[in-house]
């Protein structure tokens, strides 16, 4: 190979017809994505690599393409967003209170990933617990975005999975996978230029996922092509019986259901997302998906989601709520970090002061609040019956249409340093795509264009429940008719 | 209400009142929401799954055959069994509580209203209410006895199934308590949902008493935590009932609290009062999808229902003319009225479908062995009744030997200790050791002449009207021939003899 950056500017596509070609091995494709990924160290995209596993298992794959027992995604080297649980790796979800955790089991997302062939470079970083929209929360520093602003001052990759999204949006590895809690895949593949695509509550196994809001918690992938994006979901998807709330349905063919029409397709604008100070250059490339969509065939029309303005407030409690008693069991008894005290009590208050961070201090509190006597009714029971309010809303929705356009987030992404200082502000940042979490449908962020000051956004998508296909189908158009190509704006935001 | 339930204080006459919560753990091979096994004794720590151990990522899934349980303990307590419950997080730290949360049915149980009947002590039956039953998690065991510094953490029962079936309070008395708790622990194991086993925990009672005067409002309740023994219920309670009407007739207040019974001295001591009581939290667990069941799974478990206690007490009593008071002797445990029908079923009178008056005479006195030398037998040896040397099968021959006179009872006395030593059926018994009675009128009748040639003075005074002397010739008799004269054929040939 002549260009280092030849094999890593593949898509998954072409890198699966490059070996399936033989035109190079998985050897060689994990050796160059371990290099890019050496190279692009300072992004702190990793918080582990395992890149000596990489090439053991590259070499074991270019062994089954020469014997012909080619997996679906056989040498593709991916990231693993370090919130999956890998068995004899250490998994830390960016905390310090898990800082040496080693998990005696697998997740099923990358047990169902490393089985379709893919080669783990390693665990990304993310918020600390997934709590965060900037990858400022990680007890391992911040992740950084290839992107830069005019200064040349790196931006935020987003969050919380900002490790996934750095780590594919700097080629360092091919695709990644993400959860998303409240916009945690569709905002940091905004802020970063990529494809993410967070599948219907229940789609996606949460066995082995460290759990931030289990009733919002689900995983997806993260990739720089919306093809891309289906060969992976097309490996994560699936029913789990270790998941009691995974749901039965059938994984269809997702790279033919991709492929598609949008003729005769209905695509709603909802009205309350024309927000009042949304920025122009957004409005202005919200209108322009519009119309990408409509020359496809599609008719767009105003909806209605009149609830939608309570979406953030009801996911700010459903979350924290959740998370205050998914995050009791790191209590320094069993696993973790322990700091020894007089009592059982001392040990507890030790130990998680030492080992969780302000933003998840932050929602353990509001969540231990919200449910406890006397405020459980004014909180959690009124968010949860908003929750079933807004369902309704979109069922209401989607009876009129088939899809639903909005931007992935109300802004392109902010510098490191210039993120906003208040936690609430920093919370609007989930705007456009909390309400797809508490509703439980699934969402694609696909990237649209640039923002004012040459930074990337995206337009997210939102289907009915385990309407994927139709979300990669409209998805490919905006991608396709992107201002300026996703790989393009990538490689050139890589360069500088 | 009855006035002897009523407790005398120094100021007057007080009602009792008390509601009991059961925890029983359910019998199943694994755990309620993971796969790690159960069993009792284990060394610690070695039944323990990441699910149980609170691992991240880790998730819950539900075992069905513990629903199943619930179900069939909801349908023996004659409950409404909700089609559809959910299961509730309740949090709260503890070293032994891995999840932080422990998994329960707070606001949809999977079982509602229902009632247990208790037999009261005067003969009369009495309906208890139960309000609901639910499924929850077991917590592990802290070990705090094996070093100076340090506690021990077992996980080995985090995770178990228990059942929380929680009574009205509709309970007056310690009598009334311990009935109740004895009829439910019956219940469930005739159900086989769970051992009943207070001794190893596998059924332990929380007790909430208060007093008031009789027609009054209730008053403030304490909460009498893990009573391990049907025994010391009666006695916390009791303790209790006397510290809280103590108190109220000094002036004071009963304060709502939590004690602990302790057993050694007999008395409850504060846990921790209400201003210390946990605040839980408690959420529908994000985990867990709402429990659904069909109707048609209640239908099959309804119809695979064993024949309870109650069913069977009447069964017995009015088919069979058993004493109710055997009856409830016989049905107090299963195992009990097990062997009880299968000696049934091995009588001569069942066997051939005689008359129902032999049949009832067949049975009660199957009944009076059972409940009489066997049960004593069992009590000297220590065994339980499955332990027994001796068989349904060889019990019944006994008896059939008695209902056909070959042997006397008096013999069959000797003839069962005999059984009990060897485990020889007792036909083999009676024929080595030529035990069958004479009922040859031959024999009887020399040996009666002998006797009364013996005692031809005797003889004058009976004739002349002494009565009285006849059970001494019968005696006589008896001696002569070694306790197996027939005792009706014996009598019927001395009156001749005499007269």
């Amino acid at each position: 190979m002549t260009d280092k950056s030849s094999l890593t500017h593949l898509t998954i596509t072409q890198a699966l017809e490059g070996l399936r070609t033989k035109a190079f091995s998985a050897l060689e494709l994990t050796q160059a994505h371990v290099d890019r990924a050496q190279e692009t160290a300072p992004l702190n995209a990793f918080i582990t690599t395992t890149f000596e596993q990489a090439i053991e298992r590259a070499k074991h794959s270019d062994l089954r393409l020469a014997k012909g027992e080619t997996r679906p995604l056989e040498g593709i080297p991916i990231g693993m967003k370090d919130l999956f649980c890998t068995k004899g790796i250490r998994t830390t979800a960016a905390s310090k209170i898990l800082g040496d955790f080693i998990p005696p089991y697998e997740s099923t997302i990358s047990q169902k990933l490393l089985e379709a062939g893919t080669i783990s470079l390693g665990k990304t970083n993310l918020d600390e617990f997934a709590m965060g929209s900037a990858n400022l929360t990680s007890a391992f520093g911040p992740a950084l975005s290839p992107w830069k602003d005019g200064a040349g001052t790196h931006c935020v990759p987003g969050g919380s999975s900002g490790g996934s999204t750095a780590a594919v949006a700097s080629f360092s590895a091919m695709a990644a996978t993400g959860t998303d809690t409240g916009g945690s895949i569709r905002q940091p593949a905004s802020f970063t230029g990529l494809v993410g695509l967070k599948p219907t509550y229940g789609r996606c196994s949460r066995y082995g996922v460290i759990a931030f809001a289990s009733s919002l918690d689900q995983a997806g992938p993260i990739t720089r092509t919306v093809e891309d994006c289906a060969l992976m979901l097309q490996a994560m998807a699936g029913y789990d019986t270790l998941d009691a709330t995974s749901v039965n349905v059938p994984v269809p063919d997702y790279l033919q259901e991709m492929k598609g029409s949008l003729q005769g397709l209905k695509i709603g604008l909802p009205t309350q997302c024309r927000l009042d100070d949304l920025r122009p250059d957004v409005a202005a490339l919200w209108d322009k998906a519009a119309d990408v969509l409509t020359q496809a065939g599609a008719h767009v029309i105003p909806i209605e989601l009149p609830l939608l303005k309570y979406a953030l407030p009801a996911y700010y409690i459903i979350a924290p709520a959740e998370a205050s008693s998914n995050l009791a069991r790191y209590d320094g008894v069993r696993y973790g970090a322990r700091v020894e005290g007089d009592s059982l009590d001392a040990l507890y208050m030790n130990t998680r002061s030492a080992g969780f961070g302000d933003e998840v201090k932050r929602r353990i509190f509001v969540g231990t609040y919200v449910l406890s006597s006397g405020y459980y009714d004014a909180y959690y029971v009124r968010a949860q019956k908003l929750r079933a309010r807004m369902i309704e809303d979109f069922k209401q929705a989607f009876s009129q249409v088939d899809l639903i356009l909005t931007p992935s987030a109300p802004t392109p992404p902010f510098v490191i340093g210039g993120e906003p200082k208040d936690p609430v502000t920093m919370y609007m940042n989930d705007i456009f795509t909390v309400s797809a979490n508490l509703a439980g449908l699934p969402g694609i962020s696909i990237p649209f264009g640039l923002s004012s000051e040459h930074l990337p956004l995206g337009m997210q998508l939102l289907a009915p429940a385990f309407q994927e296909g139709l979300l990669l189908r409209a998805g490919k158009v905006l991608y396709d008719n992107a201002e300026t190509h996703p790989l393009t704006a990538l490689k050139e935001a890589n360069r500088k | 209400m009855t006035t002897s339930d009523l407790f005398e204080g120094q100021t007057g006459l007080w009602e009792i009142v008390i509601g009991v919560e059961v925890h029983a753990q359910v019998i199943s091979q694994a755990k309620l929401f993971s796969s790690a096994p159960t069993a009792f004794g284990a060394a610690p720590n070695t039944q323990v799954s990441c699910v149980d151990a609170g691992f991240p990522g880790m998730l819950p899934t539900l075992n069905g055959f513990c629903v199943e349980q619930a179900v069939k303990t909801g349908l023996g307590l004659n409950a409404q069994i909700h089609l559809r419950s959910q299961f509730d997080r309740k949090n709260y730290f503890y070293a032994d509580l891995p999840n932080g949360y422990q998994i329960s049915q707070l606001y949809h149980p999977i079982v509602g209203t229902g009632y247990v009947d208790i037999d009261k002590a005067d003969g009369t039956a009495k309906r208890i209410g139960v309000t609901r039953l639910h499924l929850e998690q077991d917590a592990g065991k802290s070990i705090h006895d094996q070093s100076p510094t340090k506690s021990f953490i077992d996980l080995n029962r985090a995770g178990v199934a228990l059942m929380e079936i929680v009574s009205e309070p509709d309970m007056r008395s310690a009598e009334e308590v311990m009935a109740y708790i004895r009829k439910l622990r019956t219940i469930l194991r005739y159900l086989e949902t769970c051992d009943g086993n207070m001794e190893e925990g596998s059924m332990r009672a929380d007790v909430n008493v208060s007093v008031r005067r009789p027609g009054e409002a209730l008053g403030t309740r304490a909460e009498i935590k893990n009573v391990n023994s049907v025994r010391y219920i009666g006695q916390a309670i009791a303790y209790e009932v006397d510290r809280q009407v103590t108190l109220i007739e000094n002036g004071q207040k009963v304060v709502q609290e939590t004690r602990l019974f302790d057993a050694q001295k007999g008395e409850t001591r504060s846990m921790r009062g209400k201003e210390d009581a946990h605040d839980y939290r408690y959420f529908p667990d994000p985990d867990l999808p709402p429990l659904v069941i069909g109707q048609d799974l209640v239908e099959r478990i309804r119809s695979q229902m064993p024949e309870l206690p109650d069913a069977k007490k009447k069964r017995l009593i009015h088919d069979l003319s058993l004493a109710p008071y055997d009856a409830d002797v016989i049905v107090a445990e299963r195992e009990t009225a097990d062997f009880f029908e299968e000696t049934l079923t091995c009588l001569k009178a069942f066997q051939e479908n005689k008359a129902e008056n032999e049949k009832a005479a067949a049975a009660k006195l199957a009944a009076n062995w059972l409940t009489g030398d066997f049960f004593a037998a069992l009590n000297r040896s220590g065994l339980s009744i499955i332990q027994s040397p001796i068989s349904a099968a060889h019990l019944a021959e006994l008896v059939d030997l008695i209902l056909t006179n070959v042997i006397s009872g008096r013999i069959a006395k000797d003839v069962f200790l005999e059984m009990w030593d060897s485990t020889h059926p007792p036909t083999r018994i009676v024929e080595t050791k030529g035990l069958q009675q004479i009922t040859d009128t031959g024999a009887l009748e020399a040996s009666i002449n002998q006797i009364l040639a013996q005692n031809a003075d005797k003889v004058a005074e009976y004739r002349s009207g002494k009565d009285k002397l006849f059970g001494f010739f019968v005696g006589q008799v008896m001696k002569a021939t070694g306790g197996k004269a027939n005792p009706a054929a014996l009598n019927e040939l001395l009156l001749k003899k005499l007269n």
